[in-house]
């Protein structure tokens, strides 16, 4: 006998899909079938059932070959790092639920750490533009209901977000816009001929590493000023064109991502493009959202803020909060020499980071906390495995557009083996102890 | 759990009308007893030349949330240079205008506030909500989910659906951990959605066919027919503008005819919120003007009326609310940046940072406008005081705030700070103004009165043996003169001894205990509405972007430790 | 002026945070007072002198205090942090937020920074006789007030995001820049004597940059408006004449629009 579980939350893309349906065991213990997800986040509840997993912490010995331990001696090994180190850096924490991050920032405090998440590699750079200059933005109903514009710039859902026009942003029939793709016209804005593109009602195939300019031109296109006849590779007339198409919605929305926020002008191509968005609100409605990767790097963001005030990228190590992306962000931190200890959690630098960070991470005492064996579980001293979480534990996530989903358990984890948040509290505990707090 | 025993101070206390009578108070088990009812073990506070009052309570801040948090995480350079050190089992804390969670915990604590509101939270965002009450320590908290541009309440008051509309209410107080119905520019937010806004009681929302008049009315009914210990709470429409006075007035006079029906104690059917974004006249910025006393003549003749100040603290800080077009109005004024968050089927929010420049005469006039309210106010048990943290100023200003409320003198000396003094003293009445608040009248404005407001009187706001023991010792002589104005702003920034639930936070101004913090919701029972839950499911079907079952807020993350209070109103 | 000179001796493992190290802290101090000011290196707390030799005393005032920072300084950050007066010379090349936030005194830095020097200036004279990093004479983060007086002089080159958001002062680079000049600014002057790369005076309001070489790419809010001639160091010469940014926000003055201005050597 088996048994479904439904509205199941997807721990995968920023899309945070609620509506899995998963069919379980009837003992729980097994994951059979999964429903209504893409293939990626199918792809992540199968893998949870993978014969050879990992499932007690191991330490790497001498010889270079992995030692199996306990959970203590692991929570152990932990805490004596962390409260050793000078300037001992937790980097991760957007592939976890927001309890093991509150929990992760409480070691953090007492030790003097440096937290940081993905948002460093990958959407750190908007919120930056989010500092300098605001956000319009709205929860994906709204463009479901109300979108009859839509720009994809620098991103391609078709392949990383899967279900994201599907559920959200071109196919769905919302309240206002009841003849569902066909209530909308869309943009997109790639150098490349992406799949997202060949779906475009308009395709701006802009130079690379010129989005900043663009967004310029969009700019002096609304405020009917001269523009050179070519700008960022794309004709002027067409660029006047794009912008009379954005002023003539009812309501508008630009998604963005990668292609925008890691290329040439990082930062300050997401503040023009937010700055355009804004601009357009004296025509019509506009709103911007990034298209956030890991499915809880947004509230990793949230719970550092709350409890530090910053997003990401915090330096605790003095007793108070700082921040400045340069100073206190992971890549500057491993490339300039400045941190002493590695722990991650919830996130794969190894596989992400520049060469140079990795051999960094390999030289440091370092812990890798992580379902999966992952290049940094593989250069890491120690490695924990835990539940994976969204599958074998619950806990609360934030989509991309910052609404908070409370993830659902739907089978149980490998007998023994501990959650994210159980590892840690063990930790904290004994750190506590360690730092006479206890 | 540890008695106390708070000898000799002088007590101001407007539930058993003391007024500064020496008087010992007693606390055992978490709660206020007869001084003969602890025992010798009970441990002496020293109050003598000392102001006693009970814990004060926070009628409406932003200080949990979405838009709060989008205020922190935009807002890098409000934290520079702001933040104190961890110390001992004490969180870093830091931040100005948008203090951490701890921070906001600790702050109130140590002006002696032990019970806070949030006053607008998203009803798709409450987990959110309640992630950060949890992280706020100490003090209890509750959240005012917002209504007035709900797709539910205005398609059922289109056709004057009070039942069903009452049924919606208590079920999203119920899936949200809410407390009361709140609303903000009802429609205009709405309007919002497509750029536009509702200015006026009058204004048609769009497409809804409805206008803010009917929703206000609508939610009144809603919220008499089910008894909430709060009334509605709102933030009327055209916030912030010259003239706004007659919106003010139009709002106000809809509550005329109705009567509080609950078992709380509440008199009041409507609570008008930062009233001095409402009483404004003149028709730009350059002849604005006060309309304290017009607001006050109608608020002081209307008994089913409460209303609270959002005095101006002229300091640089972040506007947040729920009035998603006055943000945007506001960044086109000031050129800052601003943040927005329109919310399916329920409502937006935009975040704006600004500047009340004591050299602008606009913001001295809003300064005067907001001391004018509470010093006209007739009856201190229906004026609270507010800075609607962080939209006039800090909450941490409060001291300030009490210190003019307190002292002509102090006023007098900041009127004359002012850059145009003179063209502010001929916009306001402030000048003329003698009237100094008494510890009895504050003690009534911060405490005894927004507890009856919320409906809380039973519980707190007061030091009658039964009641929490939320206790706070100030250091501060109602016997002696006050030589000095500023003897007040820090008498009241940092408490003698603060108690929670008769656990001393605060000891000399500094915090010394975490607490055991809970959070206030209100669980309304109403008769099954088969109708209601079909709507609901049908919302969820077609137009939410979350399933129906991953809505409510539940279960020991989100409220660890929830204080329900329970409403009938199946009869 | 007295002068104290501090001399690296056992440099750290990681960084040094050296906010302490400024006329304004050493005023009235004795060098061995000097000496017991914090410094801190990751979470941990020390004392000056357990990294640096100090010798000499420090004036009355910060006005009467003169510093001289000797040795390897690389790996140290915030040298003469909110510095109001006095002087402060590093002999050699120092790390981030070099005169961050500094009011009024002179820093001279005979080496290189790294980025975040002269963080929201508001006074002072700031001279890197060798190159600068990225955000020179910026704003921190989330703050739409950077460097709104004072004077900077970088002999070398300078990254990018020079004078983000300034409202007033002056920049002066000899050498090159890299890309974002004056991103945001709503006045102040920036002078590049050398090449630049692209993005320059995006969304800028007010305020005026001059580029004596190259620009590889122009903003398209930037319109061509004639040639003038321009006298810069007591030399004239010949310029192009930029308005812009065209698609920013306009700020109006007696009834005038303004335009921020950018002129090239032709």
């Amino acid at each position: 006998m088996t048994k479904t579980v439904t509205d199941v939350v997807c721990p995968f893309c920023g899309t945070l899909c609620d509506d899995l349906e998963v069919v379980v065991s009837d003992d729980g213990k097994q994951l059979t079938e999964v429903y209504n997800a893409c293939v990626i986040g199918t792809e992540k509840f199968l893998h949870s059932q993978a014969k050879d997993r990992v499932t007690r912490p191991r330490l790497r010995q001498e010889d270079g070959s992995w030692k199996e331990i306990s959970y203590d001696e692991a929570a152990e090994y932990t805490a004596q790092m962390l409260a050793k180190a000078k300037k001992p850096l937790m980097y991760g924490w957007s592939s976890t639920n927001c309890e093991a991050q509150s929990m992760g920032h409480e070691i953090a405090e007492m030790v003097g750490a440096c937290v940081d998440n993905t948002a460093a590699v990958c959407h750190g750079t908007t919120l930056i533009a989010v500092q300098d200059i605001g956000i319009p933005s709205c929860t994906l109903g709204e463009i479901k209901n109300r979108a009859d514009r839509i720009l994809f710039w620098g991103c391609n859902p078709a392949h990383a977000h899967p279900r994201h026009m599907s559920r959200y942003s071109i196919y769905p029939r919302g309240f206002f816009t009841g003849k569902g793709q066909k209530s909308r016209k869309m943009i997109v804005v790639d150098p490349r001929v992406t799949d997202t593109a060949k779906l475009a009602d308009v395709h701006l195939q802009v130079e690379q590493g010129r989005d900043y300019e663009l967004l310029n031109a969009f700019r002096v296109a609304l405020n009917n000023e001269w523009l050179p006849d070519v700008v960022a590779g794309i004709p002027a007339e067409k660029i006047r064109e794009a912008a009379d198409l954005c002023k003539s919605g009812r309501f508008g929305i630009i998604f963005f991502g990668m292609g925008v926020t890691q290329t040439l002008s990082k930062n300050h191509n997401i503040d023009e493009a937010i700055a355009l968005t804004k601009h357009l609100n004296e025509f019509t409605k506009f709103s911007i959202m990034p298209m956030r990767g890991h499915y809880n790097v947004t509230g990793s963001g949230e719970v550092l803020a709350w409890q530090f005030g910053f997003p990401y990228s915090v330096d605790l190590t003095r007793g108070f909060a700082r921040y400045n992306p340069g100073d206190t962000s992971t890549i500057d931190l491993l490339a300039r020499g400045e941190a002493d200890a590695m722990f991650t959690l919830g996130s794969d630098p190894g596989a992400h980071f520049p060469i140079s960070c990795v051999k960094q991470i390999a030289q440091l005492p370092s812990v890798c906390i992580d379902p999966h064996q992952t290049p940094t579980s593989g250069v890491s001293k120690l490695h924990v495995p835990v539940a994976f979480c969204g599958v074998e534990v619950g806990g609360n996530a934030y989509r991309m557009d910052n609404v908070p989903i409370d993830m659902r358990k739907v089978v149980d984890p490998p007998a023994g083996m501990l959650t994210d948040e159980e590892f840690l509290t063990k930790v904290r505990d004994r750190v506590k102890q360690l730092k006479g707090l206890a | 759990m540890a008695e106390y025993i708070i000898k000799n101070g002088h007590v101001f206390d407007p539930v058993q009308g003391i007024k500064g009578d020496k008087a010992d108070v007693a606390i055992k088990d978490g709660k206020i007893v007869k001084d003969n009812e602890v025992s010798s073990k009970a441990k002496a506070i020293d109050a003598k030349g000392k102001t006693v009052m009970a814990g004060a309570i926070e009628i409406h801040a932003h200080i949990a949330g979405p838009k709060v948090n989008v205020g922190r995480i935009y807002r890098p350079e409000d934290k520079l240079f702001t933040y104190t050190p961890k110390k001992g089992n004490i969180r870093m804390a830091g931040g100005f205008s948008i203090p951490t969670t701890f921070k906001t915990g600790y702050e109130y604590a140590k002006m002696g506030y032990t019970t806070a509101m949030e006053a607008a939270m998203p009803p798709l965002f409450s987990r959110h909500v309640h992630e950060e009450i949890r992280d706020t320590p100490i003090i209890d908290e509750g959240a005012f989910p917002v209504f007035g541009n709900n797709w539910f309440v205005m398609e059922y008051l289109k056709n004057n659906e009070i039942e069903n509309t009452a049924a919606y209410c208590a079920w999203l107080l119920r899936a949200t951990k809410g407390y009361a119905i709140k609303l903000v520019n009802p429609g205009g937010t709405e309007a919002w959605a497509w750029g536009l806004n509702c200015l006026s009681v009058n204004d048609p929302v769009p497409y809804f066919d409805i206008t803010p008049a009917e929703i206000i009315k609508g939610l009144i009914e809603a919220n008499e027919y089910l008894g909430l210990p709060h009334s509605i709470h709102i933030h009327p429409n055209n916030l912030g503008n010259p003239g706004n006075f007659t919106t003010t007035l139009d709002t106000l006079k809809l509550a005329g005819g109705y009567k509080a029906k609950n078992k709380f104690g509440r008199d009041q059917v409507m609570h008008l919120t930062h009233t001095q974004f409402h009483s404004y006249g003149g028709e730009n910025w350059g002849n604005f003007e006060s309309k304290s006393k017009e607001i006050m003549d109608y608020v002081n003749k209307s008994k089913n009326i409460t209303i609270d100040t959002g005095n101006v603290t002229l300091d640089e800080t972040t506007t947040m609310t729920a009035d998603g077009p006055f943000e945007h109005h506001l960044t086109e004024l000031n050129h800052l940046k601003w943040a927005n968050v329109d919310v399916e089927l329920e409502t937006a929010a935009g975040v704006v940072p600004y500047i009340y420049s004591p050299d602008i005469k606009v913001c001295a006039i809003q300064w005067a406008i907001g001391l004018e309210l509470a010093l006209m106010a007739k009856d201190p048990m229906r004026c609270f005081i507010t800075t609607d943290h962080p939209n006039a100023g800090p909450f941490t200003r409060y001291p300030r705030v009490i210190k003019w409320l307190m002292s002509a003198k102090a006023r007098e000396a900041q009127i004359k700070a002012f850059k145009n003094s003179d063209k502010v003293i001929a916009a306001t009445h402030i000048a003329g103004m003698d009237r100094e608040i008494s510890l009895y009248e504050l003690a009534q404005m911060t405490r005894a009165g927004p507890a009856k407001s919320l409906g809380l009187s039973g519980m707190c706001g007061g030091l009658k043996p039964g009641m929490d023991a939320d206790v706070v010792v100030y250091d501060f002589s109602p016997d002696k003169p006050v030589a000095n104005p500023d003897q007040i702003e820090a008498a009241f920034s940092r408490a003698a001894h603060v108690f929670k639930s008769g656990v001393e936070v605060v000891t000399n101004g500094e915090v010394v205990n975490n607490g055991n913090k809970r959070t206030i919701w209100v669980n309304a029972k109403v008769k099954e509405n088969p109708q209601v839950m079909r709507d609901i499911q049908e919302k969820f079907l077609k137009y939410y972007s979350v399933s129906q079952a991953n809505y409510e807020s539940l279960g020991h993350h989100f409220v660890p430790n929830p204080y329900a209070i329970e409403v009938d109103a199946t009869q | 002026m007295e002068t104290v000179t501090i001399t690296m001796k056992n440099p750290p493992a990681l960084y040094l945070e050296a906010d302490n190290v400024s006329p304004d802290k050493f005023a009235g101090k004795t060098g061995s007072q000097i000496a017991e000011l914090h410094v801190y290196e990751g979470n941990t707390t020390s004392t000056l002198g357990k990294y640096f030799e100090v010798s000499g005393n420090a004036g009355a005032t910060a006005a009467d205090t003169k510093i001289v920072v000797k040795g390897d300084v690389k790996k140290v950050k915030y040298l003469g942090m909110k510095m109001s007066d006095g002087e402060l010379v590093v002999e050699g090349s120092t790390d981030l937020y070099a005169g961050a936030w500094m009011t009024g005194g002179k820093l001279t830095v005979t080496g290189n920074v790294e980025a975040f020097a002269a963080t929201g200036m508001k006074g002072g004279e700031l001279t890197i006789e060798g190159n600068a990093g990225n955000y020179l004479g910026a704003a921190y983060r989330g703050d739409w007030r950077g460097m709104s007086g004072g004077r900077i002089l970088v002999k070398g080159n300078a990254g990018s995001d020079v004078g983000m958001y300034m409202l007033g002062g002056e920049i002066v680079i000899n050498g090159n820049v890299d890309v974002h000049v004056m991103t945001h600014a709503e006045g102040g002057k920036v002078t590049i004597k050398g090449n630049a790369k692209s993005k320059l005076g995006g969304q800028l309001v007010d305020g005026t940059i001059i580029v004596f070489g190259t620009i590889d790419v122009m903003m398209p809010g930037f319109k061509p408006v004639g040639t003038v001639e321009l006298e810069v160091d007591g030399a004239k010469a010949k310029f192009a004449h930029y308005i812009g940014d065209t698609g920013e926000r306009k700020k109006k003055r007696k009834g005038q629009i303004i335009y921020g201005n950018l002129y090239k050597k032709i």
